[in-house]
């Protein structure tokens, strides 16, 4: 997960998904994916509904479809360790074209791969109609410990020099004729690890110095700070509470 | 190691939660009585830092690389409480920001990659500093050891978690022999590479390993007409003194993390994904399905290689763990600190006691 | 804090370094008994080689480190423990790497971040911040995150954000490293334009001789030289001396540089 591939995530837009306060979307998709795990697998046109949901709230968001699929290929290896389950999990045996598999196995790959893509595609529509900063002020909204939250900010600042950094290492040591080819060359790209260990190291010490050097004693000041009315919030959970309609139908039909 | 939606139960993913939640609370104070308010900068680009170096592959053979997975080269490197703080910030932006390892996982994931890593590796890395005779070598020679067992205790916590609160019963013998065999595998991996980068980091800045700061200071010149006289004796404030601290919290972790390996131990008879995902290997089905670990992602890339299991860890538990992780993590911290607020507490003062 | 501005006499030089000596944890000693005075409104440019104690002694100014030996005072007011808050506002450091300096998501907070950390807030914080931003012309970049702006952009929010504390003196560490001529000039013309006094370290003796009409030179851990800078840089032994070189061509005489 390179941070090139952080920035593709998010989408610039001005639908009203992408207006919402930061932490009504954060406690919507949370909300959305608890309701999601809880639903009874067996109710599988359940899954279905939730997935027109989330394809409605990407059509509010103006995200298109291609964009989202393109987001869900994440998922690609772990649908493979899914299919495996029906034929390793004991139990009652069926035919499927030709070839036998367990009826428990299917439904736990069925199970594990419903609840999961719709957990991926909620996450990928929080995370394309919010910029990173507004994650953090959501997060922090939501009283994450600030600690935690200025970490998570300084991580997210310095990801792209750190990387660069790496990067300019890599060219470095490739234009002095360096290719790493095998088990051999490990000690020479440890020794980059170790570099770059040492010169983040003493950039966290040169930042808090710059940071001491402008007042800094121990907090953050709150410079900004997000807020929602009721009607942003009441926006928000429609997601959610629809869902859980959804989910208390599966359980009761 | 990323637990799938959907795997764990309820209550197991509560636990992981909490637990999770108390680790990084004990943490948070830790690290700020390890660092001071220099923990945030630093936390924060160690936390850059394993990101990066989770994209730096190492190259095993034919095609096929590795990646550290910096559990245990985080917690030698700037010690437990700030490993747990980065590696825990590291997985909550993968789940939050990128929709890579599911905003679900956290409490699962962070216990598992997270604290279960970063403790055993520490501990290991500690207990064998102490026994070794004080070289350089011996200190390689414990980071490769501490690396090397954290990574299979890493999937025996996963292993427990689910064997506990599994959702579906799978047959659990021939895919532990295959975990196992393949954890260690790994772990050989992870102990190369991070001895090789602690050797690396000792070469040049041995402070930044481990406290080997301070030492007697020589009085101070003055430079007058290019000679040099003594200076008048020093105006700084004499350093406050440590104050003894509780290791309460390091006690709850180290039992926790005991009890989880124990449980482990004895209850093996267990299945995981990972020993799955070996078994997919094995029958041929999915070369490719990689594990968070130093084998081979054959993309070469941590980027497609590994993500997606984060991405797939989501589900009940990490539901759970999150709102658990939250709201308990947030009291804990307070509870701690309101009771933990011990006057006068040093900072650069080092991390021994949950050796 | 509290025996702050009302009490020191607006005479009070800017900056008054005397007898400092420091030493390194490690016990390598890096300062031997600076003295150095800069009075209020001056440029003054720190010369120096590699390894002299420039940087040692900057980290001083704000209390960061702390003297072995030795005072510092900015305005009158000793650097000590109980006056740091008020003394990091008075003393604006901008360090060599803009990375280091620039650490929050936007432009705008990281500009915001100086001011309030000593408490101002709402409109009068977001107007204190629009001023910084227009002192360097980079207010149009205020919502951007640091990363995406060119070094000599990132530079210039760098000076901003500490010109957003109103500081008695402004200490620059290499200002001029990295930029390409254009971005050199135009932080030039930035500082001219600042009714501020000027404490810069550089290796960069054109611009030294552009901008500060006076130069000191740090070697050994001590000042071994004060002069104009035209002066300075015109006496070839002590130039050689202390590792100082011209660059190719360049005449410090042949130039026209205000007189202090």
């Amino acid at each position: 997960m390179g941070a090139g591939h952080a920035h593709k995530l998010y989408r610039q837009g001005h639908s009203p998904v992408h207006g919402l306060p930061p932490h009504c979307k954060l406690v919507a998709v949370f909300c959305f994916v608890l309701v999601v795990v809880c639903t009874p697998r067996e109710a599988m046109w359940a899954f279905g509904l939730y997935a027109a949901l989330l394809g409605a709230v990407a059509a509010a968001a103006r995200i298109p479809a291609g964009f989202l699929l393109k987001r869900l290929v994440v998922e690609v290896p772990f649908v493979a360790f899914a299919l495996l389950m029906p034929f390793v999990v004991p139990g009652e045996q069926t035919t499927v074209l030709g070839v036998s598999v367990s009826v428990p196995g299917l439904w736990g790959a069925w199970n594990v791969l419903a609840k999961a893509t719709l957990g991926v595609a909620a996450s990928v529509l929080l995370a394309s109609t919010t910029e990173l900063r507004a994650v953090l002020l959501g997060l922090q909204r939501l009283k994450l410990p600030p600690l935690l939250v200025q970490i998570a900010s300084f991580m997210i600042r310095y990801g792209d020099v750190v990387t660069d950094e790496m990067r300019r290492m890599a060219i470095a040591r490739r234009s002095r004729g360096f290719e790493a080819r095998g088990v051999r060359q490990w000690r020479v790209l440890a020794a980059s690890a170790g570099a770059l260990f040492i010169r983040s190291y003493e950039r966290g010490e040169r930042v808090h110095l710059a940071m001491v050097s402008r007042g800094y004693a121990g907090t953050m000041p709150v410079i900004d700070e997000v807020t929602a009315d009721r009607r942003q919030w009441a926006y928000a959970a429609t997601l959610p509470v629809l869902a859980l309609a959804v989910c208390l139908l599966g359980w009761t039909l | 190691m990323h637990v799938p939606d959907g795997f764990i139960d309820a209550p197991v993913s509560v636990a992981a939660g909490v637990f999770a939640a108390g680790a990084v609370a004990v943490s948070l104070r830790g690290a700020r009585r390890e660092l001071d308010e220099r923990t945030a900068p630093l936390a924060g680009l160690v936390a850059a830092f394993i990101f990066a170096v989770q994209m730096l592959n190492f190259p095993v053979a034919a095609g096929t690389s590795g990646h550290l997975m910096g559990g245990a080269l985080a917690a030698i490197l700037v010690g437990p409480r700030t490993a747990v703080l980065c590696l825990s910030v590291v997985l909550l932006l993968q789940g939050v920001f990128f929709a890579d390892g599911g905003l679900t996982a956290l409490g699962v994931n962070v216990t598992v990659m997270g604290v279960v890593t970063v403790v055993v590796a520490y501990a290991v890395f500690r207990l064998l500093t102490g026994l070794l005779p004080r070289a350089r070598r011996s200190v390689t020679a414990s980071a490769f050891v501490a690396a090397l067992v954290s990574v299979p205790a890493s999937a025996a916590a996963f292993t427990l978690l689910y064997w506990i609160g599994g959702t579906t019963d799978i047959p659990i013998g021939k895919v532990f022999t295959a975990m196992i065999g393949v954890h260690v595998l790994i772990g050989i991996g992870e102990a190369v590479i991070t001895a090789l980068t602690v050797g690396a980091v000792l070469a040049v800045r041995p402070d930044l390993v481990h406290g080997v700061r301070g030492g007697p200071a020589a009085p101070l010149k003055l430079r007058v007409d290019g000679a040099l006289v003594d200076a008048p004796a020093a105006t700084r404030d004499p350093e406050p003194a440590a104050a003894p601290r509780s290791s309460r919290g390091l006690w709850i972790t180290g039992l926790v993390s005991a009890f989880l390996l124990a449980g482990f131990v004895s209850f093996y008879a267990s299945a995981s994904p990972d020993g799955l995902e070996r078994v997919a290997a094995d029958q041929g089905i999915d070369e490719k399905a990689q594990e968070h670990g130093a084998a081979g992602s054959p993309l070469a890339d941590y980027g497609v290689g590994d993500i997606a299991n984060a991405r797939l860890s989501g589900g009940l538990a990490g539901v759970i763990g999150v709102s658990a992780t939250v709201v308990v993590g947030t009291g804990v911290f307070r509870v701690i600190r309101r009771r933990g607020e011990e006057p006068g507490t040093a900072p650069h003062d080092r991390d021994h006691e949950n050796a | 804090m509290d025996d702050a501005s009302p009490h020191t006499p607006p005479t009070a030089p800017s900056l008054e370094v005397s007898g400092l000596a420091y030493a390194y944890p490690d016990g390598h000693q890096a300062l031997f008994g600076v003295n150095l005075t800069v009075r209020r409104g001056e440029r003054v440019a720190l010369l120096g080689p590699n390894g002299a104690g420039k940087t040692t002694l900057v980290l001083h100014l704000n209390g960061i480190l702390e003297a072995g030996s030795g005072t510092v005072r900015v305005a009158g007011l000793p650097v000590a423990k109980r006056n740091l808050a008020e003394i990091r506002r008075r003393v604006g450091i901008v360090f060599q790497d803009p990375d280091d300096q620039l650490f929050m998501p936007t432009v705008r907070e990281d500009v915001a971040f100086g001011p309030a950390c000593a408490g101002l807030r709402g409109p009068e914080l977001e107007e204190r911040v629009l001023r910084a931003l227009k002192q360097v012309g980079m207010e149009e970049y205020a919502a951007r995150p640091p990363h995406h702006l060119s070094f000599g952009q990132r530079r210039r929010v760098a000076v901003a954000t500490v010109l957003a504390m109103d500081p008695e003196i402004l200490v620059l560490d290499e200002p001029s490293s990295n930029l390409d001529p254009a971005s050199r000039r135009e932080l030039a013309d930035i500082l001219r334009s600042l009714d501020v006094t000027v404490l810069m370290v550089t290796h960069d003796l054109p611009y030294a001789l552009e901008l500060c009409p006076r130069a000191v030179v740090l070697s050994e851990g001590v000042i071994a030289a004060d002069d104009r800078t035209q002066d300075l840089l015109r006496d070839e032994e002590l130039m050689r001396s202390h590792r100082l070189e011209l660059p190719f061509g360049f005449d410090p005489g042949a130039v026209d540089v205000p007189s202090p």
